[in-house]
């Protein structure tokens, strides 16, 4: 039972991470590929956190976390970029 | 560029956040996933984090590292840990470990690994922030 509603929320998952794919590639603006792009790395969290339960090992907890944390940064690296141009702020103001 | 509230605030949390995972990463690497390589790059990317969301002036004011030493010393202390073993008789980069009793630990395992890790993680953080701030204030 535990095994099928795993796999039911697995094909769910992949799923989704496709229809954010489909936005990645005809997304009008570059706003819109960003946004699809950090929901695939959190929807990424969620499948390796199943696959977690289905292995039943605590192994990839911390690749959850560094795929957090690299999610977030991008995106606000990418917001950065499409608000200023700049990335790196040379001087305040 | 305006200025960003909330982008400071939460930096200045999650930055500690980033900060002290990779300080786990980097001491759980003898027995579970982790290491020197993962928790220098996360160091990295917590201030990494700083320098996108404040500006390169400020943050070289806080943290005046200077990265191109940095490497230098983290080669020295990998190939160090590797050279006191030859003086000692035995072949380069021979490990030590022992168990100690700490003040607050306890018992502990502490291995010449330990010193050789902290210089691959500071070569990671030296190489990856030196990097990236050298292409940053590259004038196109």
């Amino acid at each position: 039972m535990l095994e099928l509603s795993l796999t039911i929320a697995l094909i769910i998952m992949a799923l989704s991470i496709l229809v954010c794919f489909i936005r990645v590639v005809k997304g009008p603006t570059m706003s819109d590929r960003v946004v699809a792009l950090d929901t695939v790395g959190i929807t990424l969290i969620g499948i390796i956190g199943i696959v977690m339960i289905i292995q039943n090992t605590l192994a990839y907890a911390d690749v959850i976390l560094v795929i957090a944390i690299l999610a977030f940064i991008g995106s606000v690296a990418l917001a950065k970029f499409i608000e200023g141009g700049v990335v790196f702020d040379r001087d305040h103001n | 560029m305006k200025s960003s509230l909330m982008l400071h605030t939460i930096t200045r949390i999650v930055a500690f956040i980033i900060l002290s995972f990779s300080v786990f990463l980097f001491f759980a690497g003898h027995n579970n996933p982790g290491g020197g390589f993962i928790g220098g790059l996360m160091t990295a990317a917590g201030l990494l984090l700083l320098y996108v969301s404040f500006d390169l002036k400020t943050i070289k004011r806080v943290i005046p590292f200077n990265y191109t030493t940095m490497i230098a010393t983290g080669m020295l202390l990998a190939i160090g840990t590797g050279v006191v073993s030859m003086f000692l008789g035995d072949a380069y980069l021979t490990q030590y470990f022992d168990y100690f009793q700490l003040p607050i630990l306890g018992e502990t395992e502490l291995t010449t690994a330990l010193p050789f890790d902290l210089g691959i993680y500071l070569v990671v953080v030296g190489v990856a922030l030196l990097s990236i701030l050298t292409i940053a204030e590259d004038d196109a």
